[in-house]
């Protein structure tokens, strides 16, 4: 496992504790998982994601990841509905691995509260509570 | 200069059943045909399913070269934390493949089953007699099956009492069975965690017992090897709010015939007969996870249930109060059979002394290892010791890495990564059936290994190196699932 | 004693190096209140010899063959075990190994498992078997929640027809989960009502059991379209896998999910136990399915191995969440079944499949000859329902004394049918031993 020198987590993103980046795309959040989180999971062999459409609360699972011998649970940053799901993760779940912020990236939201956005964790906040 | 049990030899490769074997041949006597072929209707029939034909000699040698991959008890030591593999001992293979055990139809007339039916009698008699407490079930299967019983019983009794209750109380370090058999049971686990000296404590318990909760799954010893010392005051706590103890007797080959399980106030206790009493593990089982409750519980209890009328041992099913079946027939008769041999050869005083040496072992195993491994927590343990890979780490050497060279040595790992409070966890549990020279040489191996983790730790991260197959890719097989030929 | 290897010396020695005075001070951990006050009232230790004297007195007062026939089915079958079976299945890197988890030294276990997986799903017809369960029973309870988790809806409907004790733990396992158990009856035929099916709402799973409890064949498509058409898996039991040989598997006929006990394939009856909980699916479910699975991968030097698989489903990941909490299972037992179908073959399985068949249909014409009521019109494969005249419970008895077992009486299990009782003639019963039977009912 990696140094938390080593991890990467772009400014341009925003964090929650649980380990999720949000990216904000013209009112919409595209959500996946941090480089720690999949450094810490390991090779990743399955991506549960759910259904479009469905709404959640923030702070809801949503879905999880799994390696080979863990499984972790994914919760929501934000509440709202899921507009659009990376289904190429169903066949090649290690790009999660490799490329966790592009190719990576889990479900597309509708945010149904957007002041939400606003009181997620930047970059260097994140990083300063991983190292604590 | 050691020689250490680890070595190589030549064993045979052996291709698939399926690859094996050509059309026309048989491994099989058919029994003469003494009645008219009928044939059956061709909508009803199929084709023959597709299995592989062989000669008898084919497969014979298929078995016997894969069990040559194999390591096992009758091989070298195994000291799997929490597993208890101990010898397996022969007479009990003799005893349950007796032929009138062998070939019993399960639904016999009662008179036509007597001696199986005696067995049953006496082998509850006994586990109540080792455990303190008052009734026996060897119904369920296995140990995960006797927790779901127990949780049942549970279910079963705070109903009876007219306040089903949906938590129970699961101390952190449990083996993934309790919570997964508490769910089974649709209860929710309340996570309590161990205290810096590794055991639990009165008031964390006391902190979330309420009339919610139907009561609390205990590991005792724990499965840290730990005695949990507070467990009187904690099965006070609990009943005191009305709710139910569960003890997960796992950890049983430790206390036997010193613990009284129901002076501690266990309500529900499953012991696992596949560990602590000598059945074989089988590769993944058969084994059997009979339960032991207190008075309160008896009521509840699996059926039908081996009783005394007039002169003959007679099923009863006259047990409103009981949960009903986990099996559909008594439980794996040929896995009590062993246990029944066993505890009849060792005996009240044996018994003890094989907790006692169990015991012994361990801190012996501890006293020797501790400088050369982390030990988690350094006060006396009990059958089972937990180091961890701390001290490796500056050498980017990891427990998985220690395991696998392990098995150059000619040893089976200890449990690692379990249990989950301990990061890293190397869980050594030899049982008592290990001699002193075996424990040495497992010692002097570990410390061989410590020191190549220092001078040469590319020679542990590439183990193992000896057995029929280099460290293979769990990843892959996961993601591109390959389940059958 | 023999599994106690220690010396006073050795003792000695371990006390020095532990740094602690003697062996009970170890305990001195166990506070009073959690001791025993007394030693273990248990039996004094009996030598080798005298164990085996005291087993065979117990072994000897059970009523088995050949000095015994025994005409019993009901969910355990007496079938030809091949001394060659024994032989392997005996050799201790099996049987005394543990789950293996540690795949490099386990490949024995690990290839025969994924061996025992591959005969298995071809047996049944689909395409993905677990490592066993404990037995067909508590396979059934597991099948339904599984249904139960697949659809996330709230009732199953069990067919009367499937085996009563099977029944029983399905009620035991689902008592505590709100999920509703609807009966289905059987008809007049033996086999069980499709029309009954409508009634049932919310329905996740349908369970039939072909050869039914009564040794009757169920028309597994009807009910596959029937339950598929209501949004519900189709759960195919079965007590004897053998009749695969000769009629067509359950898979190929729309069940989503076949359980059953493999206890015919090879392994000793035991009075009832270990068995061999059989269960298998359709690859689409099996992030749902309970127990272990065994998979096929590579190894660093490219070499073909085998591994536990998709454990991320079980409880020592995913604990409360996990597909079941099965850990321990029927390993050993799997490998048995999977040799037994080794010696056999597929043609082997057939042939002796008929056998059963025929032999059950010889028994059958003979009692009809006799005047014995066959009440079950439907096709049966090695068991089948005679209805007695009245006063046979007494000639059931007798016979007893005579070391015949006529049967199973069902009236306990099926109240609406006195006089009925389940007969099962295997290869094990010669034709002889068929002529006796007839010949004794009527006596």
């Amino acid at each position: 496992m990696k140094d938390l020198s080593e991890l990467k987590f772009p400014e341009e993103l925003n964090y929650v504790d649980s380990h999720e980046w949000v990216r904000t795309e013209k009112g919409r959040a595209r959500i996946g998982i941090t480089d720690y989180a999949q450094d810490q999971l390991g090779d990743i062999v399955y991506v549960e994601l759910p259904a479009v459409g469905k709404s959640f609360a923030k702070g809801a699972p949503f879905g999880s990841v799994e390696s080979v011998k863990a499984v972790s649970e994914l919760y929501r940053p934000i509440a709202g509905k899921i507009a659009e799901i990376n289904s190429a993760l169903e066949n090649t779940p290690e790009v999660v691995n490799t490329s966790p912020y592009d190719q990576g990236w889990m479900i597309v939201v509708e945010p149904s509260q957007p002041d939400e956005l606003k009181g997620l964790l930047t970059s260097r906040t994140y990083r300063e509570k991983l190292k604590g | 200069m050691t020689v250490f049990p680890g070595s190589t030899g030549l064993v045979l490769n052996e291709p698939l059943l399926w690859e094996r074997g050509r059309r026309g041949r048989s491994g099989f006597s058919l029994p003469r045909r003494d009645v008219e072929r009928r044939e059956v209707s061709p909508e009803l029939s199929g084709e023959a399913p597709d299995l592989p034909e062989m000669s008898e000699v084919d497969m014979v040698r298929h078995y016997i070269r894969l069990s040559q991959w194999n390591f096992s008890v009758d091989t070298g030591m195994y000291p799997l934390g929490s597993c208890t593999m101990k010898y397996n001992p022969k007479t009990n293979e003799r005893q349950c493949g007796r032929p009138g055990f062998a070939g019993a139809h399960p639904l016999l007339p009662e008179d036509l089953c007597q001696g199986a039916l005696e067995l049953i009698a006496a082998l509850e008699c006994c586990l109540a007699e080792i455990t303190g407490l008052k009734a026996v079930s060897l119904q369920p299967g296995a140990g995960a099956q006797g927790e779901l019983t127990g949780m049942l019983m549970f279910h079963a009794y705070h109903r009876h009492q007219g306040r089903p209750r949906s938590k129970i109380i699961v101390p952190d370090s449990a083996h993934g069975t309790n919570p997964a058999s508490a769910a089974l049971c649709g209860y929710t686990s309340v996570p309590v965690p161990s205290n810096a000296s590794g055991i639990l404590s009165p008031e964390t318990v006391a902190a979330v017992m309420d009339e919610e909760t139907a009561g609390i799954m205990v590991t005792n010893p724990n499965t840290i090897g730990l005695f949990e010392e507070h467990i009187k005051t904690i099965a006070d706590i609990v009943h005191a709010k009305g709710g139910l103890v569960y003890g997960d007797g796992a950890n049983m080959n430790a206390v036997l015939g010193l613990a009284d399980m129901g002076r501690i106030g266990v309500d529900v206790l499953h012991l696992n007969l596949h560990k602590t009493f000598s059945t074989p593990h089988g590769g993944g089982g058969p084994g059997a996870g009979p339960v032991c409750v207190s008075q309160p519980l008896e009521p509840f209890l699996p059926v039908p249930r081996v009783v005394v009328r007039d002169g003959a041992f007679r099923w009863s099913e006259d047990f409103p109060l009981s949960i009903g079946k986990l099996q559909a027939f008594w439980g794996n008769m040929g896995v009590l059979i062993r246990a029944y041999s066993y505890i009849m050869s060792l005996g009240a005083e044996n018994l003890k002394r094989v907790s006692q040496l169990a015991v012994l072992n361990a801190n012996y195993i501890k006293a020797r290892l501790k400088g050369t491994f982390h030990l988690a927590y350094d006060r006396p343990c009990m059958h089972e010791c937990v180091f961890s890979d701390k001290l490796q780490q500056p050498h980017k050497v990891t427990t998985l890495d220690i395991a696998k060279r392990l098995m150059d040595y000619g040893f089976h790992p200890p449990t690692i990564y379990f249990p989950l409070v301990v990061p890293g966890a190397i869980m050594i549990e030899p049982t008592e059936t290990e001699s002193k020279e075996t424990l040495d040489l497992f010692v002097e191996s570990m410390k061989a290994i410590a020191a190549e983790a220092r001078d040469n730790p590319e020679e542990l991260r590439q183990a193992p190196t000896r057995c029929t197959r280099r460290r293979l890719d769990e990843t892959a097989a996961a993601r591109k699932p390959c389940l059958r030929g | 004693m023999r599994y106690l290897p220690h010396t006073p010396e050795d003792i000695a020695e371990m006390l020095e190096v532990s740094g602690t005075p003697s062996l009970d001070d170890f305990f001195a951990v166990i506070p009073p209140e959690c001791r025993r006050s007394r030693p273990m009232a248990l039996a004094e230790p009996l030598t080798e010899w005298e164990l085996n004297a005291h087993i065979d007195a117990l072994a000897g007062r059970i009523a088995v063959a050949p000095e015994f026939k025994v005409f019993l089915g009901a969910g355990s079958y007496e079938h030809f075990i091949p001394a060659a079976l024994g032989f392997v299945t005996s050799r201790s890197e099996f049987s005394t190994s543990y789950t293996p988890y540690q795949p490099e030294m386990s490949q024995g276990t690990l290839q025969a498992i994924f061996e025992y997986q591959t005969l298995a799903t071809r047996l049944l017809g689909l395409e993905v078997a677990n490592a066993s369960m404990y037995d067909g029973a508590s396979a059934l309870a597991e099948a339904l929640l599984m249904a139960v988790r697949i659809t996330r809806r709230s009732a199953v409907a069990v067919s009367r027809a499937v085996h009563p004790l099977y029944r029983r733990v399905v009620r035991t396992y689902l008592d505590p989960t709100g999920i509703r158990v609807a009966e289905i009856p059987f008809r007049p035929d033996g086999t069980t009502d499709p029309a009954a099916l409508g009634n049932v709402q919310e329905l996740a799973a349908l369970a039939v059991q072909s050869p039914n409890f009564f040794g009757c064949i169920e028309d597994l498509k009807a009910f596959a379209d029937g339950a598929h058409g209501a949004g519900a898996l189709l759960v195919a039991g079965f007590t004897e896998p053998l009749a695969f040989g000769l009629f067509r598997s359950p898979g190929s006929l729309g069940a989503d999910i076949a359980c059953g006990e493999g206890q015919s394939l090879g392994i000793p009856r035991s009075f009832g136990g270990p068995g061999l909980g059989m269960f298998a699916s359709r690859m689409q479910y099996v992030r749902n399915m309970p127990g272990r699975l065994v998979g096929e991968t590579v190894d660093l030097e490219s070499r073909r191995g085998f591994v536990l698989t998709l454990a991320t489903r079980e409880q020592h990941i995913r604990r409360e969440k996990a597909t079941s909490n099965i850990c321990t299972n029927n390993s050993l037992c799997a490998l048995t079944a999977a040799a037994y179908m080794a010696c056999l073959g597929g043609a082997g399985l057939r042939e002796l499949a008929q056998l059963n068949h025929d032999k059950a249909e010889y028994l059958k014409a003979q009692l009809r000859a006799a005047g014995i009521s066959l009440p079950f019109a439907a096709p049966t494969f090695n068991e089948f329902v005679a209805a007695f005249p009245a006063g046979f419970r007494d000639t059931h008895r007798r016979l007893l004394a005579r070391k015949i077992v006529a049967g199973l009486p069902l009236e306990t299990y099926y109240p609406e049918l006195p006089g009925h009782y389940l007969l099962c003639a295997t290869e094990t019963l010669s034709k002889a031993d068929l002529d006796t039977l007839v010949r004794e009912v009527q006596s």
